[in-house]
């Protein structure tokens, strides 16, 4: 049976879409992607060095990948504004992964100025994917601005904390039942994009959790089962949580 | 001549005399393909790089694609 996961128009198998940062060579960033089956990636947009050092990072990409450029590094709307601009520029794609972060710290996000630039961007007729806080609110608010999809954490960029509070993804799951869901940084390890998609996110967004690892080739194929895994339980209706057991075997007819 | 001092992604750079972007960004030695330039705030369209001229003050950023989450 056949699960494709569409966002705006665009069909992809995999549910599953990793980043492209701290790997530690291009080689394992190659054989990680293809590994995990991600269809997209994630790229950042930066400054070119000016002492003719940069390389051209793209040509190590597969070119089959979809390419999502974020707004990484950017504090303010209008920062992540001109950087989506850039980036559509660059790469004549209308995608952007819209991330204002508020704090260099904790690289949350700054809710108030994702919302003002996805509104900006979306009347430029951007597809404007939003990393934003777990808020249901916040989400609906994304949504009306017009973004196809919202892209709430689940723990701090990079800390591999997990689902920090699977309470909101399931509120989120349950009130917008017909929202694109991506659970986007915090990830760590397989069971934690299982929780997430056990809970009802639609994909997955991870980098560090695939890059850091001693071996990111093979923790991107775990994580390619773990949201498959994830997915087939949410789709399956998990069996109620209840605090006594109820026996699996017949009681009655047990010998005495 | 007085000397133009235009800033390119963060640093001040003088320039002996008025370019256009295209020679601009050619002197950078970049390998050519999926850059983006903006200047003042505003993104220049590649196909308008050679009628760009570069202005005493102007602020310019260039910028590619590097890895990222």
């Amino acid at each position: 049976m056949s699960d494709n996961f569409t966002l705006a128009n665009t069909t992809f198998s995999s549910r599953l879409i990793i980043g492209t940062g701290k790997y530690r060579s291009y080689d394992e960033m190659k054989a990680a992607h293809i590994a995990s089956g991600a269809e997209m990636v994630t790229v950042a947009v930066n400054r070119v060095p000016l002492d003719g050092s940069a390389e051209s990072f793209l040509d190590h990409l597969d070119p089959k990948m979809k390419i999502l450029p974020n707004t990484a590094g950017c504090y303010d709307a209008e920062h992540a504004v001109r950087t989506a601009r850039l980036a559509r520029e660059a790469l004549e794609t209308e995608w952007i992964k819209l991330e204002v972060i508020g704090d260099p710290i904790t690289l949350l996000p700054d809710n108030e100025q994702t919302l003002e630039a996805a509104r900006v961007l979306v009347k430029e007729g951007f597809i404007v994917l939003p990393y934003f806080t777990d808020d249901l609110i916040m989400a609906k608010k994304l949504l009306d601005a017009g973004c196809p999809a919202v892209m709430p954490l689940a723990a701090p960029i990079g800390s591999g904390m997990g689902v920090q509070n699977p309470s909101n993804l399931r509120i989120m799951r349950e009130q917008l039942p017909d929202a694109t869901i991506i659970v986007d940084a915090g990830v760590g390890v397989p069971s934690d994009a299982a929780i997430a998609m056990e809970l009802g996110a639609d994909a997955i967004l991870m980098n560090t959790a695939i890059a850091e690892a001693s071996d990111a080739a093979r923790m991107a194929t775990a994580m390619n089962y773990a949201v498959q895994a994830g997915r087939l339980a949410y789709l399956s209706g998990r069996m109620p949580k209840r605090l006594y057991a109820s026996a699996s075997s017949p009681i009655e007819g047990a010998i005495k | 001549m007085p000397e133009i001092l235009i800033t390119l992604n963060g640093e001040q750079l003088p320039i002996a005399d008025e370019i256009d972007l295209e020679t601009l960004v050619g002197q950078l030695a970049l390998p050519a393909k999926r850059l983006a330039v903006e200047m003042n705030g505003n993104v220049v369209r590649r196909s308008d790089w050679p009628q760009t001229t570069v202005s005493n003050g102007d602020r310019i950023e260039v910028v590619h694609f590097v890895g990222g989450g």
